[in-house]
């Protein structure tokens, strides 16, 4: 439009070199990592995901994926939680887990100077953490005092009800943070059996960036990883998609701004779909200040700071949701400007200008998600996670460049269907 | 077009340990290692200040325009134009309508955004190094060409409305550090919101908006950062194709700001709403700041900020959640990066069954210890080596680094002094810690916030009743 007129207009220069350079290692131990060296900044990020998170939580106990991931540096082996801690913090050793639906991982940042001591701290918190009494009870009050924190938060309350209202009766319905009731009901038991099951050396991806060569590499993870012994076995989590499409649901809170979550059917990383519905997406509501969503509503109606909307790509499950938030009296407009425009897309799809413009950002852009060697690291965690081949980062922007108006027909059939979408609002909305 | 708050750390971080909670600052989180790389700048014939950094590891550059003006510039009655503005940046130019820019970054694959702080603006680009000359042309252009409409001045005002109700107007923990820093500064513009007091940011309008602009965005008072794949005589070539045409004004605005008096009073106030359903207690004292306190002073505030309250082996921390257990979780922070005096922070979160009265009494108990208790050589050391460690772990950011240079020059630091900072922190001793703690940390500088549960929300003295 105005762009093609303006005397800067250039030909997106596409990084034609692969963002960041991987290879395989494999340890004596039988490890399997990538490992990407990058000898300019003295430092090593290491990130690593286990199969199996909060999907797996015991009945009446969700939370104990997070809560687990919280302990394992609570202590472990002959440290106790403050000892272990003042070992990471006396070298600035930065070491962290988390847990989703369907992985626990972690992430492990160290000077060069101290990788000994980071990788000796870290195979103690994943082989022989100690979870303490004292420790159990500390996070559990730490655990339920942010759920009661954030227990009238809009935003909160609307996405934990979006995904019961969605894999209602299904683990993706239930919060991976847990509820102040389930979280009272952990034991240590639940604790250490979970550990078993989820934290086994077959399940794991590990990624490495920075400076540190091959050889090194491959002694400091088995160091870290090889005393890890067999993962217990997963239970199976049923495939399942977002339900109650056309549904319309309040949760009742006294403010002046109703957070909206919508979502509908998506299609998970691991399709071969997967690359048309993330081009899609960008149009629609993907992250730059040009999408459909940002235009429409925010833009040329101003009825909201923040609107978008993003795949969910769980293992058993695939989603397109998105988040948006207006004044109460505003509500009804705003789920029908969003709306129109899904409704649109499926009538006209985009246009072929439109269409480029979304590849040329998507392909351009991919080099900057590489621009640290934390954010490296976890891609190529994510990557090898989702069995992506580690050449993915080399084709994915030929896969986005290939996208054809066919292709996002396709993708827009599987995503939005009949247009029907499952909308909660946390506030007091009106016109829903 | 974010809106840069630094007001309040997450009290309860998504997963993980309490770690990030040390040091809370609108410019030097982690600064770059002094030998680290090699930063030149040089100023243009119009007054415009510019920084390099290098960094060569990926074909991409950061490209960033700072203003020397922020919501502490906002004329009085009008809180807000300072962000307000910044929204509006992005209608157009005579030359570029509303949209072009951002479709031309977008077009190719770079990312964009803006955000406001007490003291400074700053927009920026994300793009691969062959694209940097499109971005300067259009920044440049933008300095001086904006024109505004009220067609879209009008919906651009709603959004802003929206912001405010999504940070502040659903949150009753922001509406407490909304009125501490009302109540901290009795006189200085650091006690406004950023974004702007509603009441005021629904009667800003074009004028408004464009007499600050005139005012403000001027070549003298814009300092412009490149980091990325990029040399200083690059930069310097393209900055004077387009930067260098801009007109100067002649000389740098000057920014009017009132200084605080001398604290006298104890302050307390409570946010009580029937949607708190965990209580917090926090705590902010008046502070010299980066600018303020030059001779050292501010270096003592911030390795005394990660001493007492920077994660899980702080003093805080051991204190009050390790040891007596009357908290969940207990920290510090220290927004030193400021022109005029600034905020210290400290914070606790009762464990369950813990009345706010009974944890300020032991905060209180634990604070008038710490320069005797929590000072010794190895907790000392402990913290310096996590704060210079944070400079070679943001030197791994070029859009880190970028954000470091461009906030401490917008403040009027110096790069040499953003360099020498890990020496500066090094040789902080014991003595100007416990002298920092004893001077500063003090019943008259201080505001006590408690958040509390009320069962009617017309009735904030639920607080007597606990």
């Amino acid at each position: 439009m105005n762009f093609a007129d303006t005397d800067l207009a250039e030909t997106p220069v596409r990084t034609k070199a692969s963002p960041a350079k991987a290879l395989p290692i494999q340890t004596a131990a039988g490890i399997e990592a990538w490992h990407v060296e990058s000898p300019v900044v003295p430092m090593i990020a290491l990130a690593f995901t286990f199969e199996g998170g909060a999907a797996q939580d015991p009945e009446g106990k969700s939370g104990c994926a997070q809560m687990l991931a919280r302990l394992l540096d609570e202590g472990a082996g002959d440290l106790g939680s403050d000892a272990f801690q003042e070992r990471l913090a006396a070298r600035a050793i930065e070491l962290s887990f988390h847990a989703g639906p369907d992985a626990i991982g972690g992430s492990l940042k160290m000077l060069v100077k101290h990788a000994d001591e980071a990788i000796d701290l870290l195979a103690l918190a994943l082989a022989k953490p100690r979870f303490d009494a004292d420790a159990i009870e500390r996070v559990r009050g730490q655990v339920i005092a942010g759920l009661r924190y954030q227990q009238n938060d809009p935003g909160v309350m609307a996405s934990r009800r979006f995904f019961a209202e969605a894999f209602a009766g299904h683990a993706y319905g239930r919060p991976s943070s847990g509820t102040i009731e389930a979280v009272s009901a952990i034991t240590r038991d639940d604790l250490v059996a979970m550990h078993a099951q989820l934290l086994g050396r077959g399940a794991v991806k590990i990624a490495a960036v920075g400076a540190i060569g091959a050889e090194q590499l491959a002694k400091s993870l088995d160091r870290a990883f090889g005393a890890l012994s067999e993962a217990g076995g997963l239970r199976a989590i049923e495939r399942t998609t977002v339900g109650d499409l056309g549904k319309r649901v309040v949760v009742d809170l006294d403010v002046p701004q109703s957070v909206i979550r919508f979502g509908m059917a998506g299609v998970a990383w691991r399709d071969p779909d997967f690359i048309p519905a993330y081009v899609l997406n960008h149009i629609l509501g993907g992250g730059a200040f040009t999408s459909r969503l940002f235009q429409e509503v925010r833009e040329k109606r101003g009825l909201a700071y923040s609107v978008g909307t993003s795949l969910v790509s769980h293992r058993s499950a695939a989603m397109t949701w998105g988040y948006t938030a207006t004044k109460n009296e505003r509500v009804g407009e705003a789920v029908s400007v969003i709306s129109d425009e899904i409704n649109r897309l499926i009538a006209d799809g985009p246009d072929d200008e439109e269409l480029q413009k979304a590849k040329d950002y998507l392909t351009g852009s991919y080099a900057l998600g590489f621009d640290t060697s934390t954010k490296i690291a976890h891609q190529l965690v994510q990557i090898a996670f989702e069995g992506l081949g580690m050449d993915y980062i080399e084709r994915r922007n030929a896969l986005v460049s290939s996208v054809t108006q066919e292709d996002i027909r396709r993708a827009g059939a599987r995503t939005f269907a009949d247009g029907r979408m499952l909308v909660v609002a946390a506030g007091r909305p009106i016109g829903l | 077009m974010h809106l840069f708050r630094k007001a309040t750390p997450t009290l309860f971080p998504a997963g993980g340990r309490f770690a990030s909670a040390g040091r809370v600052e609108a410019a030097p989180f982690g600064r770059s290692e002094a030998g680290g790389p090699e930063v030149s700048s040089f100023t243009l014939d119009n007054g415009l200040d510019v920084v390099v950094v290098p960094d060569h590891r990926a074909p991409v550059v950061t490209h960033m325009i700072w203003y020397r003006n922020g919501s502490a510039d906002d004329p009085l009655g009008r809180s807000g134009i300072a962000h307000f503005l910044e929204h509006l940046m992005f209608k157009g130019t005579e030359k570029h309508p509303v949209g072009a820019f951002s479709k031309a970054v977008s077009g190719l694959g770079g990312q964009e955004n803006a955000f406001t702080s007490y003291d400074y603006t700053a927009y920026f680009q994300r793009v691969a190094r062959d694209n940097l000359d499109t971005m300067m042309a259009f920044e440049a252009d933008r300095m001086t060409g904006l024109v505004l409409e009220d067609a879209v001045v009008a919906p651009e005002r709603d959004v802003v409305l929206e912001e405010r109700r999504m940070r502040v107007e659903t949150d009753p923990s922001a509406q407490l550090s909304e009125a501490m820093a009302a109540s901290l500064f009795v006189h200085h513009p650091y006690g406004i919101p950023i974004i702007g007091w509603m009441h005021e940011i629904e009667e800003l309008n074009r004028n408004h908006a464009l007499d600050y602009y005139k005012r403000f965005y001027t070549p003298e008072n814009a300092i412009l950062v490149v980091a990325g794949d990029v040399t200083p005589d690059e930069v310097r070539r393209l900055a004077e194709a387009t930067y260098g045409r801009v007109a100067p004004q002649g000389a740098r605005p000057v920014r009017v700001r009132p200084r605080e008096p001398e604290p006298k009073a104890l302050r307390r106030l409570a946010v009580a709403d029937p949607k708190v359903e965990q209580p917090t207690l926090q705590r902010l004292y008046l502070t010299p700041s980066c600018i303020t306190a030059r001779d050292g002073g501010c270096h003592d505030l911030e390795l005394l900020a990660e001493v007492l309250g920077g994660g899980s082996t702080s003093y805080l921390y051991r204190k009050l959640v390790m040891e007596s257990g009357l908290a969940v979780n207990a920290g510090a922070w220290y927004m030193g990066s400021a022109i005029d005096d600034t905020r210290f922070s400290v914070y606790a979160i009762p464990a369950e069954g813990v009345s706010l009265e009974k944890l300020e009494a032991e905060v209180d108990r634990v604070l008038r210890r710490a320069p005797s208790e929590a000072l010794n050589a190895e907790a000392i050391e402990r913290a310096k080596t996590r704060l210079v460690a944070e400079t070679v772990y943001s030197s791994d950011s070029q859009s880190s680094l970028a954000r470091i240079y461009g906030s401490a020059l917008a403040i009027g630091e110096t790069i040499e002094e953003v360099r020498r900072w890990p020496a500066d922190i090094e040789g902080v001793t014991r003595e100007r810690l416990a002298t920092a703690s004893e001077r500063w940390l003090t019943p008259s500088r201080s505001v006590t916030g408690y958040l509390v549960k009320a069962s009617d929300p017309d009735a904030p003295m639920a607080i007597a009743a606990e």
